[in-house]
């Protein structure tokens, strides 16, 4: 559709310039003999429009024709005349990326910071305290159903608690170890169920399933059974699945453009089987195919983990943040619609569910990155979401005191105390400055360099310099005064703007006709950033899912 | 230094319950000298350095060489009537120190008036107090003409702040373009006082009768005579009046009589590109307000949509008004159109508001077109106001929702249709 967009549009600009080239002389040259006359300029003008009309039916028709013969066939073939976009030459991929599945995404912003994580394991952190948060997970109840006894012992994969709505879906224990209890948040919500795990984490054994003899019945009653169900996420809404649908695809973004994001590709390493094992079972779970969205910007060959997967539709990306994110690769590669459930996963859930299949146990270990330019070193750690942050911290040094510790990126994370613990969908925690200082015309003369998408700073002549971030509003919160800059940093056919203020004035039909089935918080959450008049976008948008979820 | 300041500062915070209307006025001081301390709470943890402060500031601040040649024109004008020091840098101390003497009240009273209708509303309605004047109030005093009485651009000012802004809720609620309804009151609600083409040259009291003398007051004749002659440079004299035959039309209202020949007959192109000729206090100079927009467009604070729009909407209605050439100020060329009257100032600093214009990329172009279009049409075919800008902008801010709605529809019908 795009394409033929910018053809139309092209073609448009064209006629009309020519249609003008043949005006104008005769303007100009009005009161001399040589210029043509009224009538015949107009005559001309018009047979160039004609012709240009019947080139572009001719073409359109042509089109029409190829993709009604290709039909069913897994080719694409670009049957037009003209070039597809307005780019005079095309990009030059790397010989890996195929280029009939590769978008360029034009529009996005990417917040170089300071302080992203080499490629190094540093010791893995004794970590004793874990927990489960129940608010990690979007429309669960408030207070779920804790299963075991205070105070009992628990095997990894043993059964934690659940949703007295959707009992048979089960949270399990990531560690083996003593349940020491519950903590709560207001109105007796449950916050943290606690554990002191063992030294030598114990795991529960999982039954055996054969892939190639299972039905989708077993393997999901087997993913609700022993935890790995609530590692899915379904858009739109972002909630944990309902088992009774049936999702139209499965989208896995393997590569993260967030500000000081992980590095996938190392994160993965030699988990080859663990993650074709869950995509082959995903596979089983979705009537459509598994989508996987790869790094198409060419710095970086993607992982062998990704680049050999089988039975899934690869996909590649170019652009800045939020490139990487699956909800705009979901937008470019199947739109979500109006009634369409799909479900989405980060590429270390995926390992986490292989590991069901191929380890039989129920394990979410993984590498987090300790990045932010407040700690030192910053690399990779090998442990667990639910994780204590200050014992995944203890082998860092700060820079700083008055710090904020943030579990995700700084865009979409979670802010956490020293005695908080790791999200649950979480790989990476960042440190950043707190900002509470005043600044003496500082919206005027600003004694910092700082990220900005606004050209009235100089850095965007500096692209490479990386930047020290901290969490000042640099400004106050104000009506709607700037357009057009949400829009500039979210490459998706989207208005971001309008749709907010649909959520604002409860327009219903609004916010579903501007996509806000398409829209997640961490999608909007670069338009939130680049806001001048600080808007809590993410917020506004979470209360705009809920209103539509109802 | 810093701290001790700001130790200073908040030792004098009023209370915000018992005396709102200080407080506003503290608060609007203090975000002024610091940018507060506020750190984020929910959603992301590090914010853009970009504020609505610092986006109003910089139209401001590129409105200060408008400004400049703006002070300086009017006492140009000022000397071109009397027939003394008709060359540009002749007499420059005079003209200077006569054109700030003659925008400085019309700048203040702006700006009080104006302010203080904000600060009010603000503590009223108990928020802080918004940006949203600091460029309107710049911008007023520059599509004023210079002889302006004063009470008359007070009134404006406080019927554009409080129908056109307040009552729609503040700064960024606004459907028409404020510094351009005050504009429009001024030209609607007083057409005797400020009509002919005596209001663009500032020290007569009426340019139209023969001999009139200048109108000069203690401060021109004791102060500022008396420092000149210290310095041994020129002074004013009480003596000096008009110039006969000079009238101080302005090139639109010679275009709209006798086309391109009368305007050509009374000033040069270069006068007209350069902007040593009477108008508006701002918009004479081409030259310092392209490099306004062309600044503007390029840190992407007004929209480059909108300018383009605006210009092929222009030229387009230029040409077609040049192959019709019913009456002779159609057949004046649409290239000469650009620099004659206001038009480069509506499109750089006033077309570009993003608060009253089409907030969708596609609406930028449709209603910047649609301005250029309306405001040819307005300039040449209205018999009464031979310039459009204004009425066209105000128009195209009325209808800018309409184009909105248009462009979203379409989106949304492609979402619906395909679900």
């Amino acid at each position: 559709m795009e394409f033929k967009n910018n053809r139309l549009r092209l073609g448009g600009i064209s006629l009309f310039l020519l249609s003008l080239f043949v005006v104008f002389p005769n303007v100009v040259l009005a009161g001399n003999d040589s210029g043509l006359d009224l009538v015949t300029s107009l005559i001309i003008a018009t047979v160039i429009i004609v012709f240009g009309a019947v080139i572009f039916v001719a073409d359109n028709l042509l089109q029409l024709e190829s993709k009604r013969q290709m039909e069913g066939k897994d080719i694409k073939i670009d049957a037009s005349l003209f070039p597809k976009d307005f780019k005079v030459s095309s990009d030059k991929l790397p010989t890996y990326i195929p280029r009939d599945r590769y978008f360029h995404l034009n529009r996005g912003f990417d917040i170089n910071l300071e302080g992203k994580p080499e490629n190094k394991i540093l010791e893995t952190p004794n970590v004793s305290n874990y927990s489960v948060l129940p608010t990690d997970f979007y429309g669960l109840a408030p207070i779920p159903k804790i299963v075991p006894d205070e105070g009992s012992s628990v095997l990894a994969g043993d059964e934690l608690f659940f949703d007295k709505r959707s009992p048979e879906i089960k949270f399990v224990a990531p560690v083996s170890g003593e349940f020491v209890g519950i903590k709560r948040g207001p109105k007796r919500a449950i916050h943290e169920v606690n554990f002191l795990a063992d030294k030598e984490i114990k795991y529960k054994e999982l039954p055996a399933v054969d892939l190639e003899t299972a039905s989708r019945e077993d393997l999901v009653n087997f993913l609700k059974k022993y935890g790995g169900w609530v590692h899915l996420r379904q858009r739109p809404f972002d909630t944990i699945p309902d088992p009774e649908d049936v999702p139209r695809d499965v989208f896995i973004s393997t590569f993260d453009t967030a500000p000081l994001a992980p590095n996938l590709n190392f994160t993965v390493k030699g988990e080859s089987a663990a993650f074709q094992a869950g995509l082959n079972l995903l596979n089983k779970l979705t009537d459509g195919s598994v989508h996987l969205g790869l790094d198409g910007r060419g710095e970086e060959m993607p992982s062998e983990v990704f680049l050999n997967a089988e039975n899934v539709e690869k996909y590649w990306f170019k652009g800045q943040h939020p490139a990487g994110n699956v909800g705009v690769q979901i937008h470019h590669i199947k739109p979500i619609k109006k009634g369409d459930v799909v479900w989405y996963l980060h590429p270390h859930d995926v390992i986490v569910l292989g590991r069901m299949l191929t380890e039989r146990r129920y394990n979410t270990e993984r590498l987090f990155a300790l990045t932010g330019a407040e700690i030192k070193p910053n690399a990779y750690v090998r442990t667990r979401p639910g994780a204590n942050v200050n014992e995944v911290l203890s082998g860092v040094e700060f820079r700083d005191d008055n710090v904020r510790i943030v579990s995700g990126d700084v865009l979409t994370g979670d802010r956490k105390e020293r005695d908080g613990f790791l999200g649950f969908f979480d790989d990476q925690v960042t440190v950043l400055l707190e900002g509470n200082y005043y600044e003496m015309f500082g919206w005027l003369l600003p004694q910092a360099v700082r990220p900005s998408l606004s050209k009235t700073f100089p850095g965007f002549l500096f692209p490479d310099l990386e930047y020290t971030a901290d969490t000042n509003t640099h400004g106050e919160r104000r009506a709607f005064v700037v357009t057009g800059q949400y829009e500039a940093v979210l490459p998706m056919d989207i208005y971001p703007q309008h749709l907010i203020k649909a959520v604002m004035t409860n327009d219903f039909e609004r916010m579903e006709g501007l996509g806000i089935y398409e829209m997640s918080e961490e999608d909007i959450a670069i338009c939130e950033f680049v806001c001048t008049s600080k808007m809590p976008l993410q917020k506004i948008l979470r209360e705009g899912l809920d209103i539509v979820n109802e | 230094m810093k701290d001790k300041l700001l130790d200073t500062i908040n030792k004098f915070e009023p209370d915000k319950k018992s005396s709102p209307f200080l407080w506003t006025l503290y608060d609007g001081l203090h975000t002024f000298l610091f940018a507060p301390n506020h750190v984020t709470k929910d959603g992301v943890h590090i914010r853009d350095n970009m504020d609505l402060k610092r986006t109003m500031v910089h139209v401001v601040l590129l409105l200060q060489l408008c400004y400049l040649f703006g002070t300086y024109n009017i006492g140009h004008q000022h000397f071109l009537a009397i027939g003394e020091y008709t060359g540009f840098l002749e007499g420059f101390h005079l003209k200077f120190l006569y054109g700030f003497w003659q925008l400085l009240p019309i700048f203040i009273v702006a700006h009080v008036v104006g302010l203080a209708i904000e600060f009010y509303y603000a503590a009223k309605k108990g928020h802080s107090i918004e940006e949203g004047f600091l460029v309107s109030g710049a911008l007023i005093p520059l599509i004023m003409p210079p002889d302006i009485p004063l009470w008359i651009l007070g009134l404006s000012v406080a019927f554009a702040v409080i129908i056109g802004k307040e009552a729609f809720g503040g700064t960024g609620m606004n459907i028409w373009n404020v510094a351009l309804l005050s504009r429009v009151f001024v030209f609607f609600a007083y057409p005797t006082e400020i009509s002919g083409d005596g209001v663009w040259i500032s020290g007569f009291e009426n340019l139209e009768l023969p001999n009139t003398a200048v109108e000069y007051g203690w401060v021109h004749l004791t102060l500022f005579n008396g420092i000149f002659d210290y310095f041994g440079l020129a002074t004013f004299d009480p003596g000096w009046y008009v110039m006969d035959g000079f009238t101080g039309a302005t090139p639109l209202s010679l275009g709209f009589q006798g086309g391109w020949e009368a305007i050509t007959e009374v000033y040069t192109q270069s006068a007209m590109i350069w902007g040593t000729i009477p108008g508006s206090i701002g918009e004479t100079s081409k030259p310092l307000i392209i490099i306004g927009a062309v600044f503007l467009a390029a840190i992407g604070i007004a929209s480059w949509r909108i300018m383009a729009g605006m210009l092929i909407g222009a030229i387009f209605t230029g040409l077609l008004l040049n192959l019709w050439g019913a009456t002779p100020f159609m057949t004046v060329p649409w290239y000469h159109h650009l620099y004659l009257g206001s038009f480069f100032f509506a499109l750089a600093f006033m077309a570009t508001d993003p608060v009253t214009a089409a907030s969708t990329e596609r609406g930028k172009w449709i209603y910047g077109f649609l301005i250029g279009f309306f405001g040819m049409i307005v300039r040449v075919i209205n018999p009464a106001y031979p310039e459009g800008w204004m009425l066209a902008i105000l128009l195209m801010n009325t209808f800018s929702p309409l184009i909105d709605h248009l462009v979203l529809r379409k989106n949304m019908q492609k979402r619906l249709a395909s679900a």
